[in-house]
């Protein structure tokens, strides 16, 4: 299913992946979200904001991929969360532009969506600069 | 204390899965990386935040978060040079730049955002 230009969403991939590696992901979050409220609390909101752009997905994804599909696909994947991570900086400048104005509903909306908006903006300005092809979904 | 525990892992694990799920379904795998680094654990701490504390509270975790986003921007690009040209494994690559992740996000914190 092509989800936008270049963009591929094959729900049968999800598949492919063990129940084993989602429980990693789930209890790894679950504990880096927990620290994170335990460090807000002993040391403040300030040092607690820090570990809310903790890479907590992405080891466990690139070390699966390096797995299934090799190096370079692990590559890929971090070339993607370089993207990714300079949305997060948009998702921080909006809460901390947003928090103490709207309700808690448009405060993350937006901020989800200027992250995401920031991330694919990037990746399509990189593969223009590139000349990498995206109109097929399956260059990986 | 614990219950408040419990719900964050709970929550952190479902967001956090749900993103992971989203990336395993998309291609190209540069787009999917994306969601490598996507903003799961902070939906989740923030969600929270907001039930519990004021919108001042909130936006200084956010201010904070810019901090350790710059740091997990340098994080993906030295991983990414690591696997390339010097073939490290990724769980060890991974695993090492936590350490630079938390020096580079303190760092930054305490010279800019203090």
């Amino acid at each position: 299913m092509k989800l936008l230009a270049g963009v591929g969403l094959d729900p049968g991939r999800a598949g492919r992946t063990s129940w084993r590696a989602y429980a990693v992901r789930f209890v790894f979050g679950g504990v880096v979200t927990a620290c994170t409220g335990l460090v807000a609390h002993a040391f403040g909101p300030a040092v607690g904001g820090l570990f809310l752009a903790f890479p907590a997905i992405l080891p466990a994804s690139i070390t699966l991929i390096e797995d299934r599909e090799g190096k370079r696909s692990a590559a890929d994947d971090c070339a993607g969360a370089v993207l990714g991570s300079v949305g997060l900086l948009a998702f921080g400048a909006v809460v901390w532009a947003l928090a103490p104005r709207l309700a808690a509903w448009q405060v993350l909306g937006c901020a989800t969506v200027a992250w995401l908006a920031v991330a694919v903006a990037l990746w399509r300005l990189l593969a223009a600069v590139t000349g990498e092809q995206t109109d097929g979904g399956q260059s990986d | 204390m614990f219950g408040e525990l419990a719900l964050r892992f709970v929550i952190g694990g479902l967001v956090v899965s749900g993103f992971a799920v989203l990336g395993e379904m998309l291609t190209p795998k540069r787009f999917a990386g994306i969601f490598g680094a996507a903003p799961s654990v902070a939906l989740a701490t923030l969600g929270m935040a907001f039930v519990t504390q004021s919108g001042e509270y909130v936006s200084a975790e956010g201010r904070s978060m810019m901090a350790g986003a710059v740091a997990f921007c340098l994080y993906s690009l030295v991983a990414r040079r690591l696997l390339v040209a010097h073939g490290a494994p990724a769980l060890a690559a991974a695993s090492f730049l936590w350490a630079v992740w938390l020096a580079v996000a303190v760092a930054l914190w305490g010279v800019f955002l203090r």
